[in-house]
């Protein structure tokens, strides 16, 4: 299959065994007059035929209606509260939505502080998620290794208002000594600052809570990249004499970059739409705030905002909480293109073209589907038990 | 490589007697330097009078990956004092994501545990007036919520499965060539599948609201919420199910005349059945834990509604949610009820695990690539 170049072999199996697809581009291979004539041999077609073509044509054209239909019922419904005048509307000036003079005003401090806090959340977590993902890769025994990472997938499968619950009678306890500490000695940097909180009701309890919530996406995305890495590089750095670590930087890593840049913005999309944590642990104020440590000067997020103030809010005030929530949307399939382009775009060997597609998608970047393949797989192998089903 | 060069390279530095077991640390090192950490953080800690798990576990770590680090590169090198510690430090890494889950697991079993019984499961939360005392006795129960989880989330199941695996087939078995269509709708997949669950919840709250008026809160929302998240995960799911059936069997089925419908039917499909039924369960337990776009959709309710369509309704994971946020007259009973709602969804949840598990083993297919 590599030697020919040309060939439309657009086959979506990423792993390297290449065993189906050779066959397929066998029998395409035999001249263009012999491949073009295939296509007018074609069976006739019977009616069941074009009815379940027509069927599952129509599901997948479904997937762009639906999310067009997300962001124009969005739009059309947040329009009103974007256009109203906020300081005279008798509904916008008061409870939640007051003191804003326009809705960029109000909704401005919210993505200050979803991007924030989802900044927190990604420095503390990514590193361990890549950590872990190194770990279940190259580091743990093979026979351990799929049973590892079910469990961090298993991270995955725990609701989120169940990881809320528990940072609010957990976490926020156990960071309380430590946040004293901070704020006490190393109150003079700006994250430190403030009152020191009493509850724990704090930034940084949020984000300690977001951070496990994305380790799953991370750690299941990078995994799968880095068991991509191609043997021979991985066994030429072994035979150079490297340690495992040095064959990791000049192998592993070299080749898995572009992956692991997506799988973080992506646990960062994650990290931006979570709503239930943040808004059970964190008591905050609708400001523009760097503090970490504080009970009532913390930023908010815009879906925890969301949350807890649309039950009381008038109709015009949920209008301005869609357009909130329109902003978010938009910032979050932003931070999902780029993490895709990413991979497309510098993808390992991307200045060969001949493997370009290599990583031409992502693996699944749903925990879920990882879970469900690992189920199957690990069944399929246990049934087979000759070859390595994965590897 | 000429002798001299490949001699020169094995000769060891420093004056090595025993070339072969010299300038390495012992075989077992990092098991015992650990026990030897374990035990080493106990000693400071108990001197210093501050003995707990926690502070235990992290001390140890701290101090294996310094004594490693120290002793590799004082025996050995500092190249493989860095691998060393590395070994070290992504092990504390998984072993530092475990935490949260059995900790999470057993704060909630713990929790949750004593308000699980049948009058929590078989009654709704309700408030009591005895007329003999005069006295309001509140009662939590969380069948409003089973009913509304089991509805909602069947529900969106029952939209989402047949759209997620029709369009799983048509990424794979019709458009294998790459066609615009499947092209873009894979793409588009990957980003639904990055929607925050809110904006999900307040799209499907546009929705009824612009065709049934502002107050149009019901369980039927909810689901259609849920369903935006769910699709890409099936679709996600199949489309990898599918794409392990291999190529072999669907061409030795054309090959015999079969039609495409046919072939799909009765080769594919049956073949990634197991594999197609594992992703659905999980997908289910995905958005069965769901809080946020049901809350914004369905509102939250104590009172037992079981029709769909109208008026709002109550899932588990809601219940855990609103109980706490706003508790009723008994707050302690408020947040214990949270709990319990919270243990009953993770039951819910660890048993669709265990039937995606176990339908993956029984109907372990055969013919995977």
């Amino acid at each position: 299959m590599s030697e020919t170049p040309a060939a439309p072999s657009k086959s979506h199996d990423n792993d390297s065994n290449g065993q189906t697809s050779k066959f397929s581009t066998n029998a395409n291979r035999p001249g263009a007059p012999l491949g073009g004539s295939a296509r007018s041999v074609r069976a006739k077609s019977r009616p069941a035929d074009r009815v379940f073509l027509g069927l599952s044509t129509g599901a997948a054209a479904s997937i762009m209606v639906i999310l067009a239909g997300v962001a124009i019922f969005l739009i059309v419904q947040a329009a009103p509260a974007i256009a109203a005048n906020w300081a005279t509307n008798p509904d916008l000036n008061t409870g939640a939505t007051a003191h804003h003079n326009t809705f960029w005003g109000y909704v401005a401090p919210l993505i200050w502080g979803t991007v924030f806090v989802s900044a927190i959340a990604l420095i503390i977590g990514a590193p361990v998620a890549i950590g872990i993902a190194l770990f279940i890769s190259h580091y743990a025994p093979r026979r351990l290794a799929g049973v590892l990472g079910y469990l961090v997938d298993l991270l995955a499968a725990v609701p989120s208002v169940v990881f809320g619950l528990w940072g609010i009678y957990i976490i926020r306890p156990f960071l309380l000594p430590g946040t004293n500490w901070l704020n006490h000695h190393l109150g003079w940097i700006p994250f430190f600052s403030g009152t020191a909180s009493a509850t724990g009701s704090t930034v940084l309890a949020g984000g300690i809570v977001l951070a496990v919530m994305i380790l799953p996406i991370i750690t299941s995305i990078s995994r799968e990249i880095f068991l991509q890495t191609p043997r021979l590089n991985e066994e030429a750095a072994i035979a150079m004499g490297a340690t495992k670590w040095e064959m990791v930087r000049l192998a592993v890593f070299p080749y898995a970059r572009s992956g692991v840049v997506s799988a973080t913005l992506l646990g960062l999309g994650r990290a931006l739409g979570e709503t239930m944590a943040f808004a059970l642990i964190v008591s905050p104020s609708l400001i523009f705030s760097l503090k970490i440590l504080t009970d009532g000067e913390n930023s908010q997020t815009v879906a925890a905002n969301i949350a807890t103030s649309f039950p009381e809010g008038t109709p015009l005030q949920r209008q301005a909480l869609i357009g909130t929530g329109l902003m978010l949307f938009v910032i979050s399939i932003a931070v999902n293109l780029i993490a895709r382009i990413i991979v497309t775009r510098t993808g390992p060997d991307a200045k060969t073209r001949k493997a370009k597609k290599r990583i031409e998608q992502l693996p699944p970047s749903d925990p879920t589907s990882v879970l469900a393949l690992d189920d199957v797989l690990s069944a399929a192998h246990h049934r087979q038990t000759d070859g390595t089903a994965r590897a | 490589m000429s002798a001299p060069s490949s001699t020169r390279s094995s000769v060891p530095r420093g004056p090595i007697v025993n070339s072969l077991t010299s300038g390495q640390l012992p075989r077992f090192i990092e098991l015992y330097s650990a026990i030897g950490a374990f035990l080493v953080s106990a000693g400071i800690l108990a001197l210093i009078g501050r003995l707990n798990v926690v502070g235990e576990l992290v001390v140890t770590a701290v101090v294996y990956l310094i004594g490693i680090g120290v002793m590799s590169t004082l025996v050995e090198n500092r190249r493989k004092a860095t691998d060393r510690v590395i070994r070290g430090l992504v092990t504390v890494a998984f072993l530092l994501a475990m935490t949260p889950l059995i900790s999470t697991l057993a704060t909630v079993i713990i929790r949750g545990i004593g308000q699980i019984n049948w009058a929590f499961i078989s009654t709704t939360t309700a408030h009591v007036f005895d007329p003999k005392t005069l006295v309001v006795s509140s009662h939590t129960g969380a069948l409003q919520s089973i009913v509304g989880t089991l509805i909602i989330t069947g529900i969106a199941a029952l939209i989402s499965i047949p759209i997620g695996i029709l369009t799983a087939i048509y990424l794979v078995e019709y458009a294998r060539g790459g066609t615009w269509l499947s092209r873009t709708v894979t793409l588009l997949v990957d980003v639904m599948t990055g929607i925050p669950s809110i904006v999900a919840g307040l799209f499907a709250f546009s929705l009824f609201t612009l065709l049934f008026g502002p107050k149009a809160f019901s369980g039927f929302s909810a689901a259609v919420a849920l369903s935006v998240l769910m699709i890409p995960i099936v679709v996600r799911s199949s489309e990898e199910m599918l794409k392990l059936v291999s190529l072999e069997l669907r061409e030795a089925s054309y090959a015999l005349g079969v039609s495409k419908f046919s072939t799909i039917t009765k080769i594919v499909l049956p073949t990634a059945i197991a594999g197609l039924v594992t992703g659905v369960m999980l997908a289910i337990a995905r958005v069965i834990g769901e809080t946020a776009p049901i809350f914004v959709t369905a509102s939250f309710t104590d009172n037992f509604n079981s029709n769909a369509f109208a008026g709002p309704m109550n899932t588990l994971a809601v219940q855990a949610y609103a109980a706490y946020k706003f508790p009723g007259t008994d707050i302690q009973a408020s947040i214990d009820s949270a709990w319990g709602a919270a243990l009953l969804l993770i039951i819910i949840v660890v048993i669709l695990n265990l039937i995606a598990r176990i339908v993956a083993r029984v109907f372990a297919p055969k013919g995977l690539r």
